[in-house]
């Protein structure tokens, strides 16, 4: 009976644990399924009267801009993910594998850039931005998912410095320049360090609030569109919850398959 | 060009699983001191130029900037203002508007106390053998890989009067609940919580990887020497992982300081929630005084680079930033 108390508790602990999670989270769900007269009628617990009622998806979807936010997500997170990958692994390529005048000096900005707060910078990134007539464009943000991303370099030095420098001398001796010796050895070679960059920055971007928020008021990415229901659906919880249900599934999914990857890749995009 | 060595290189990653990283490849040769002849080359150049362009025009161009204007008058339209010297740092810190907003940091500040001991213990409890433990650590981490916004509505709906929370205190004879974001004494603990909620799974994955990486022999020794549960805790996991506690007390500094989503989606600022960045980004664009918002810019900066140079201090031979 003493050996059973401390075990009792862990387990009370981590359901309570699961239950502070899960339920905020479960409520949403059941009101995303009510309709409006249900909702207006029915406490927040009680489950909807028809589990297949997707009308407030269809309205959240249609009037509510998602489908805009989804493309442009998908869009600019692609060309993002993609350029990132071709700058980051080229930048670390440079560092690692050349010695060169003012490396130090190269890492050194770097070091010192992922320190600055990257939201109030947009004070003056901004200004730059619209004297470069970007101002409501899509490659503004692409530019600025590109050029902001200091983390990916260092995942892909890291892992570089473990790929032997005999590989990239074997093919020398072999008569390849320096961007075979790129493309064709270390690039394959970098593929867990890839998919790595991959998670953390395609969640970075998916989740991304503020940068569309500034930069593309005219259309929605996906959180700006999920935002924008404040207004016009203010006081239609129930189709505020079904784009709230639509914007976590993908995560939701992503997280069930990758769950590894992401745990993985998480701990070494924060802990460098 | 012949490249033949490539090929047989390239089937190495595929059958090398991403847990034996850098396993196999690593022993495959002793790194020499290869690297590169003397003499001036180009190619570091070429493949450096995008990404330091980028950093320069993107991070260096903007952050030079902000500290000109932050001496100006600009209002963000036209040409740069005047010269206005010190004027935008005293106006932002004898101003009890912008300075005043410091003070709720401190909401935040103390709550990622609590968010780092629910970590914890919730790291430790399911290091030891645990039935279900890939699903409550699921479970645990999710909320972190939850898009702000969501997490948002997630709230607002939870906190609604008669909503979700209500409901569930009225269950405990709670009749009369307040209004968790609608009352300015209750608003920032209402949001500091779900800052908890949210981030407590970052927290929680990074302690619970730092207790696996302890090796497990440890556990085993202990045992045998008749080790309790406490005692492995206090003597093995806690020294292990002390370091990555240590820096998260650290960071969670500059973490307060800087929080901004949770606030701005639930509340946008009202009621006394306005944070630092929520008040920068309002002087910036909604007042439209550049000048002034680039002077809380830096000094945030400032700041955020100061508490960095304490950690370094603190824990000089770690390479560990979390950003």
């Amino acid at each position: 009976m003493k050996k059973l108390a401390p075990t009792t508790l862990k387990y009370l602990s981590l359901v309570a644990a699961a239950v502070a999670v899960l339920l905020p989270l479960s409520v949403v769900l059941l009101a995303s399924f009510k309709s409006s007269s249900e909702y207006a009628s029915t406490g927040p617990l009680t489950s909807p009267q028809n589990w297949l009622n997707f009308d407030n998806f269809a309205t959240a979807f249609e009037q509510g801009g998602m489908v805009e936010g989804f493309i442009n997500t998908t869009v600019i997170l692609a060309i993002s993910l993609a350029g990132t990958i071709l700058i980051g692994t080229m930048t670390a390529y440079a560092i690692d594998r050349f010695n060169f005048r003012g490396k130090k000096l190269v890492m050194g900005l770097f070091l010192v850039a992922s320190l600055i707060p990257s939201v109030t910078s947009q004070v003056a990134t901004f200004q730059l931005i619209s004297s470069m007539g970007l101002f409501n464009t899509r490659s503004a943000l692409v530019l600025l998912f590109l050029g902001t991303d200091i983390i990916a370099i260092f995942i892909f030095l890291q892992f570089m410095a473990s790929i032997p420098t005999s590989l990239d001398e074997a093919a020398r001796l072999d008569g390849a320049n320096y961007w075979t010796i790129y493309w064709k050895i270390i690039l394959p070679l970098l593929k867990p360090a890839i998919a790595t960059v991959i998670i953390i920055k395609g969640i970075a971007i998916y989740n991304e609030f503020y940068l569309p928020f500034l930069y593309l008021p005219s259309e929605g990415m996906i959180s700006t569109s999920l935002f924008n229901f404040k207004g016009p659906f203010g006081a239609q919880w129930e189709v505020i919850s079904a784009g709230t249900i639509l914007v976590i599934l993908p995560t939701l999914i992503a997280f069930i398959f990758l769950q590894r990857w992401i745990y993985r890749g998480l701990v070494a995009g924060a802990v460098k | 060009m012949t490249v033949s060595p490539t090929d047989s290189h390239q089937a190495q990653p595929e059958a090398a699983t991403p847990a034996s990283l850098a396993g196999p490849r690593a022993k495959a040769s002793k790194p020499g001191p290869n690297r590169k002849k003397p003499g001036f080359s180009l190619t570091p150049y070429l493949f450096l130029a995008l990404g330091v362009g980028l950093l320069l025009l993107l991070t260096y161009v903007p952050a030079v900037n902000m500290i000109w204007y932050s001496f100006t008058d600009w209002n963000g339209l036209g040409p740069v203002g005047d010269w206005v010297g010190f004027e935008n740092y005293q106006e932002v810190f004898t101003n009890p508007r912008i300075f005043g907003v410091f003070g709720v940091s401190i909401y935040y500040f103390a709550a990622s106390f609590v968010q780092m001991a629910l970590a914890l213990y919730f790291a430790v409890i399911l290091s030891f053998n645990t039935r279900f433990s890939n699903f409550f650590r699921g479970v645990i981490f999710f909320p972190y890989l939850i898009n702000g916004v969501a997490i948002g509505f997630v709230f607002l709906y939870l906190f609604q009067p008669d909503g979700t929370l209500d409901t569930v205190l009225s269950w405990f004879g709670v009749t009369e609940p307040p209004q968790w974001l609608g009352d300015a004494s209750i608003a920032n603990y209402s949001l500091a919580t779900t800052s908890v909620w949210r981030y407590t799974g970052l927290n929680f994955i990074l302690f619970l990887g730092a207790i696996q990486s302890i090796p497990a022999e440890l556990y085993e020794a202990a045992k045998i020497d008749g080790a309790g549960p406490w005692h492995q805790f206090r003597y093995i996991i806690f020294p292990g992982i002390r370091r990555i506690i240590g820096l998260s007390f650290i960071l969670a500094i500059s973490g307060a300081l800087s929080v901004f989503e949770i606030p701005f989606i639930m509340t946008g600022g009202a009621n006394g929630t306005a944070t630092f960045v929520i008040q920068t980004l309002q002087t910036a664009f909604t007042y439209r005084s550049v000048g002034l918002a680039s002077a809380m810019a830096v000094i945030l900066l400032i700041i955020v680079l100061l508490v960095t140079w304490v950690q370094r201090k603190v824990f000089p031979d770690e390479k560990v930033d979390l950003s």
